[in-house]
């Protein structure tokens, strides 16, 4: 299997070529660890860091910035937003706190991505 | 003496850099801002991607503000929220400043000055979108500051004029929230955007990218109905018989930044006609002696890692401000570059250090730039591939420099 893409870890937006043989994956184009690492996760288990809001009770502050704690699986971000809209958040929250831990059995937690003063 | 030693205007990230350099300088330092909280459009920056260079962390736009906010907030910096300047004067060489406050109008005297205004998004009228003036027709920041701020999804079937960064952002972001993204449109013939949120916010959700395409005109009375797609020649003119018309409720605007000098102007600070911000020395002084400038005022930065970086030499800059004055020599970018920043080196400050921020006006592959001083060559960079949407930093030694020396930016193939 071959594939190239373009490398989402940092702004150098380097392309990248992987491709599998026997079990071995070599990346090409990739000007960090980083970028192999991505490379090897896109051809075998592509995932993704989720950043979205959680609904809250306050009316000032209708929602809360939250993002996974690490990458999830690609193909499980539809779902978890359907999730995360059954969330709501109703204390104050600081920047880092955990809204949901173990985020649907992932073993990352759901964390808050800003203050919630309340 | 004036009230403060620094008075930094908008306290975004180029301002909070700014107002705690000026104060680890033990400087008296007032932060203006004219929102309700600190932190600028960052609070509405809910992805990832921020703060890599400056963190080593790859952060979402409001935990890169909270990590300034608090340091600003740590430091006892004096801060007035829901402010907003509407007249800034100097006279006798000290800044008088009209603050519009809840508890009525106030006037504020600065030795030196810091605008740390931001920058604006071109509209629909600036792009000459013709046709009716239905409700649906939104910035990206707008929809942006719907969702992420106010919680509410204003779209359901939605085209996206533009592939700038913050258009691309939403893209995603609508889709995430249930919208259907039908397409990102963009006239010119390459994208606008960093390659890799073509690839995390498009590809990742097959949502298709038509460069050489635009709006041609909206349709819809109270709402949106539909929107006319016409395809671009190379001088971005629609192509006659190309139109087509597309079924949706919101039409996504992300067609470029200007920065914000509204304040500037009022103060005859010069313009630079390509960095569409104030010309500036290594320093971030403006033509206007005690003026600074930094952040996305001065020009659109694609990462907010040198907004802060611009901010906190503006705001050390600024808390050195002796008045004393400066002796320029131009720094003079050739045509092959879109801007560069600065455009003066002040000779009697230190430039061993001149940090350069650029952009070439083309996609260019394996290129060179280079720097002279009276025609010898002083400094060197090669480049695989230089690309408009990308901006590049050099940091070169201009020590040698002095007033009326021919200093210029130079690029070509490699």
């Amino acid at each position: 299997m071959e594939k190239t893409f373009v490398c989402i870890v940092c702004p150098n937006g380097c392309t990248l070529h992987a491709a599998e043989e026997n079990g071995v994956i070599s990346v090409t184009g990739n000007r960090c660890p980083k970028g192999e690492e991505y490379a090897k996760a896109e051809l075998t288990n592509p995932v993704r860091t989720l950043t979205t809001s959680v609904a809250t009770v306050f009316p000032d502050r209708p929602v809360l910035p939250v993002r996974t704690s690490g990458a999830i699986p690609k193909d499980a971000i539809m779902p978890a937003m359907r999730v995360i809209a059954g969330l709501r958040v109703n204390h104050a929250v600081a920047c880092g706190d955990v809204i949901a831990e173990n985020f649907m059995g992932f073993g990352v937690d759901l964390v808050a991505t800003d203050d919630l003063r309340v | 003496m004036a009230d403060y030693d620094v008075t930094v205007i908008g306290a975004g990230p180029a301002g909070l850099a700014a107002a705690l350099a000026a104060d680890e300088k033990g400087k008296r330092v007032l932060l203006v801002e004219r929102a309700a909280r600190m932190g600028g459009i960052l609070n509405q920056c809910i992805h990832d991607g921020f703060g890599l260079l400056r963190f080593g962390e790859r952060l979402s736009g409001c935990e890169y503000a909270s990590r300034y906010v608090r340091m600003v907030e740590a430091a006892g910096i004096e801060t007035t929220l829901l402010t907003f300047v509407t007249r800034v004067e100097k006279k006798d060489g000290v800044f008088h400043i009209t603050l519009v406050t809840k508890d009525g109008v106030r006037t504020v005297t600065s030795t030196a000055l810091v605008l740390s205004t931001g920058c604006r998004e071109r509209t629909a009228k600036q792009v000459g979108i013709h046709g009716t003036r239905p409700a649906g027709v939104y910035t990206a920041g707008t929809a942006q500051y719907y969702i992420n701020i106010l919680g509410e999804q204003p779209a359901k079937r939605v085209v996206i004029l533009g592939s700038g960064d913050i258009g691309l952002i939403m893209a995603r972001r609508l889709t995430l929230e249930g919208a259907e993204v039908l397409g990102v449109f963009e006239a010119k013939s390459t994208p606008s955007g960093l390659t890799r949120n073509i690839a995390q916010c498009l590809d990742d959700f097959g949502i298709p990218l038509h460069v050489s395409h635009t709006v041609t005109r909206v349709f819809g009375d109270a709402r949106l109905e539909a929107v006319e797609i016409s395809e671009v020649d190379e001088k971005m003119q629609p192509i006659p018989g190309t139109a087509q018309k597309i079924d949706c409720d919101t039409l996504i605007l992300s067609v470029g930044l200007i920065p914000e000098n509204e304040l500037a102007e009022t103060l005859g600070v010069t313009l630079d006609p390509r960095a569409k911000g104030p010309v500036c020395d290594q320093n971030y002084e403006t033509l206007v002696d005690g003026v600074f400038v930094c952040g996305n005022a001065l020009h659109v930065n694609d990462l907010v890692d040198y907004v802060s970086e611009s901010g906190a030499s503006a705001g050390a800059a600024a808390a050195d401000y002796s008045g004393k004055a400066r002796e320029l020599a131009e720094l003079t970018a050739d045509g092959g570059f879109l801007y560069a920043v600065p455009e003066r080196l002040d000779t009697a400050g230190d430039l061993s250090k001149t940090v350069v921020f650029f952009r070439s006006r083309e996609v260019r592959e394996k290129s060179q730039v280079s720097v002279s001083v009276n025609g010898e060559t002083v400094f060197t960079k090669k480049y695989q591939r230089l690309k408009p949407p990308e901006m590049e930093r050099i940091e070169v030694d201009l020590s040698r420099v002095k007033p009326g020396d021919r200093v210029t930016l130079e690029l070509r193939e490699a």
